[in-house]
C-alpha cells in the first residue's frame, strides 16, 4: 500500500517537474511583459522536431542535440518576440494574446503541412533499468535523470534571476519598465534574454518530456503547454518559485488522482484544482494577495 | 563647453503645447534650479532631457553631441540620470539591488559567464557590490542594504531614488521633486545631502522644485518656467525680485 504511494508520487514528482520547467518560461515571460504568451507550448513541439531530426537525421549524439535544441529554442523565442509581440508592446492585452494564439497557430500548421500529421517515434536515450530504493519501490533511472535534470534547471535558473545582472535587469523591467530604461536598462534586450531563457526551458522540458512519451506530431504541444500554463496560474502567475511548485503540485494530483480515483477524471480533477484555488486565491498560491485601490 | 545645452527645445502632445522654446545651459559641476508653479512644464522638460519624450524641435547637446530623441538608456549611458517625482523604485528588489541594478551598463560580463559563474562574473559582481554599499554609506543606508525598497520610510526611499541615480555614474543629476512630502527639517537635511553629493561626485545638478525659498539657498543659477515657457532666469537673488516671478507665484 505504502510502496504503491511512494511509487505513485515518484510518477507525479516525474511529470511535475517536466509541467514546472515549461510553466516557467509562461511565468518570466508574464512576469516581464504581462502577456500570457500561448506559443510556449509549441515551442516544446519544434524542440522536439529539432531533437528527432538531429539524432535520427544527423545521427547527433543526444546529449548535443538537445543542446542545440536548447539554443534553436531559445531563437525561435526570440523571434516570436521581436517579429509578433514587440509590436503590440503598447496595445491592449488581448490583441496580444491573440496575436500569441495565432503563432501558435501558426508553428502548428506550418508544422502539419511540411511534416504531416503523423506521428513520430521519438528517439529516447537508452536510459533503462530502475535504482531500488527500499522494499519493492523502486525509481526508473528515467524518472531520476527527469527529475535531477528539471531540478538542476530550476536551480540554476534561480540563480541566474537571483544574482546576475541581467537578472536583475528582468526584475526591476518586470517592476517597472519606464524606470529601468531611465537607469540605462536596454529593456528590449532584457526583453529578448527572458524569451530566449524560458524557450530554452521549454527545450529540456521537451527532451523530458518526449523521453517519456516518445511520440513527435506537430500538435504535442497542446496539451503540455495548456497544463504547464495551468500550473503557473495555480503557482502565481508571474511568480518564479510558484512556477515550480505549480507544476509538481499538478503532476503529483495528476498521478494521484489516475492511481486512487479513475484515469478519465484525472483532468477534471486537475481543471477543478485549479478553479477552487482561482476562486479562493485568485493570484494564485504563491501570489500576493493585492487589496484594490479605491 | 557646457555639459549640458538645450536650444529651442519644444513638444507638443496633440495640439497642446507643453513646452516651448526651452533654453539652458548647464556648466559641469554646476547646480541649477529649474522653478515654477504646478503644471508649468517642469517635469515635461525633465521627461525631453532624459528621452522619456522626444522633442518635437530644438537640440539638446551633451558634452557637444546631440541626444534628442535618443532612447532613455542610451542617453542615461551617456551621462544623465534622473530621480521620480511619485518614486519608482523597484519596490520588490532589496535596497542594495536597486543600486546594482543602476550599475548594469557597467558590468560587461556575458549571460553564460552569469550561468556558468566564471572569474568575470565574481570580479565584476564584488566590484559591483563594494560600489553600492559605499554609495548606500553615503547616505547612511549602508545597514539597510538588504531591506526590500518597498518598506522602507518615505524619505528613506526617496534618497535611495538618489542613490539608484548615482550608481548609473552620471555627470548630470536631474531631481524631480526630491523635498516632496518631506517636512522642513527632512528637507533641510536633504539640501544638504544636494550639497554634498556636488562636492564629492564633481556631477552636475538640475533641481526641481516649486517652493522657491528652499532652492535659493543652494542653486546657483534658477530657470523660471511658466505655462511651458521660460519667464526668467539668472542668479537667485535677480530671481527673487524679477516681478514676473512674483506674478506667475502670487498671481496679479
Amino acid at each position: 500500500m505504502f510502496e504503491m504511494f511512494v511509487s505513485h508520487l515518484i510518477n507525479g514528482l516525474q511529470i511535475g517537474s517536466i509541467y514546472a520547467l515549461i510553466a516557467l518560461g509562461y511565468t518570466m515571460v508574464y512576469g516581464i511583459v504581462k502577456l500570457i504568451n500561448f506559443a510556449h507550448g509549441d515551442v516544446i513541439m519544434v524542440g522536439a522536431f529539432i531533437i528527432l531530426f538531429l539524432v535520427t537525421g544527423a545521427g547527433i549524439p543526444f546529449i548535443p542535440a538537445v543542446l542545440t535544441a536548447m539554443a534553436g529554442c531559445a531563437l525561435l523565442g526570440v523571434l516570436m518576440e521581436k517579429i509578433a509581440y514587440k509590436p503590440l508592446r503598447n496595445a491592449t492585452r488581448l490583441s496580444a494574446l491573440i496575436t500569441a494564439i495565432g503563432v501558435s497557430l501558426f508553428l502548428q500548421n506550418a508544422f502539419l503541412v511540411r511534416f504531416s500529421p503523423n506521428p513520430r517515434p521519438f528517439p529516447r536515450p537508452a536510459i533503462s533499468g530502475s535504482l531500488n530504493l527500499f522494499g519493492d519501490v523502486s525509481i526508473s533511472y528515467l524518472a531520476l535523470v527527469t527529475i535531477v535534470v528539471s531540478a538542476v534547471m530550476m536551480i540554476l535558473l534561480h540563480f541566474f534571476v537571483k544574482g546576475t545582472k541581467m537578472g536583475k535587469a528582468m526584475r526591476a523591467v518586470s517592476e517597472d519598465s519606464g524606470a529601468a530604461c531611465l537607469m540605462g536598462i536596454n529593456v528590449n534586450n532584457t526583453i529578448a534574454v527572458t524569451f530566449a531563457v524560458g524557450s530554452a526551458l521549454a527545450a529540456v522540458g521537451s527532451a523530458l518530456y518526449a523521453s517519456t512519451y516518445p511520440q513527435v506530431e506537430p500538435f504535442m504541444g497542446l496539451q503540455m503547454g495548456l497544463k504547464a500554463f495551468v500550473a503557473a496560474v495555480l503557482g502565481g502567475i508571474g511568480i518564479i518559485p510558484g512556477a515550480m511548485l505549480g507544476g509538481i503540485l499538478l503532476g503529483i494530483v495528476e498521478s494521484m488522482t489516475k492511481a486512487y480515483i479513475s484515469t478519465q477524471l484525472s483532468d477534471a480533477v486537475v481543471y477543478g484544482i485549479l478553479i477552487i484555488v482561482l476562486l479562493l486565491k485568485p493570484s494564485g498560491l504563491m501570489g500576493k494577495t493585492t487589496g484594490e485601490k479605491v | 563647453m557646457p555639459l549640458l545645452e538645450a536650444k529651442g527645445m519644444g513638444v507638443d502632445f496633440g495640439g497642446l503645447r507643453a513646452l516651448s522654446d526651452f533654453e539652458i545651459a548647464i556648466e559641469p559641476n554646476e547646480l541649477v534650479g529649474l522653478i515654477g508653479p504646478n503644471g508649468a512644464g517642469k517635469t515635461t522638460a525633465f521627461n525631453l532631457l532624459t528621452g522619456v519624450y522626444a522633442p518635437t524641435e530644438g537640440v539638446i547637446l551633451l558634452e557637444g553631441k546631440n541626444i534628442a530623441g535618443k532612447k532613455p538608456y542610451r542617453i542615461n549611458n551617456m551621462g544623465i540620470a534622473r530621480t521620480f517625482q511619485n518614486i519608482r523604485l523597484f519596490k520588490g528588489l532589496s535596497v542594495i539591488e536597486n543600486v546594482k541594478t543602476a550599475c548594469h551598463a557597467h558590468m560587461s560580463y556575458g549571460i553564460l559567464s552569469g550561468i556558468m559563474r566564471l572569474p568575470k562574473y565574481w570580479r565584476e559582481e564584488a566590484a559591483i557590490h563594494k560600489e553600492a554599499l559605499e554609495l548606500l554609506s553615503v547616505f547612511d543606508m549602508a545597514d539597510l542594504a538588504d531591506v526590500n525598497a518597498g518598506n522602507l520610510p518615505y524619505g528613506k526611499q526617496r534618497q535611495l531614488e538618489i542613490a539608484r541615480a548615482l550608481a548609473t555614474r552620471p555627470k548630470l543629476l536631474l531631481l524631480d521633486e526630491p523635498a516632496a512630502g518631506m517636512n522642513p527639517s527632512e528637507t533641510q537635511l536633504l539640501m544638504d545631502t544636494i550639497q554634498l553629493i556636488r562636492e564629492r561626485f564633481g556631477i552636475a545638478i538640475l533641481l526641481i522644485e516649486h517652493d522657491m525659498k528652499l532652492v535659493m539657498g543652494i542653486c546657483q543659477r534658477m530657470v523660471v518656467l511658466d505655462y511651458g515657457m521660460i519667464i526668467a532666469s539668472g542668479k537667485p537673488e535677480e530671481i527673487k525680485n524679477n516681478p514676473r516671478v512674483i506674478e506667475a507665484y502670487l498671481g496679479e
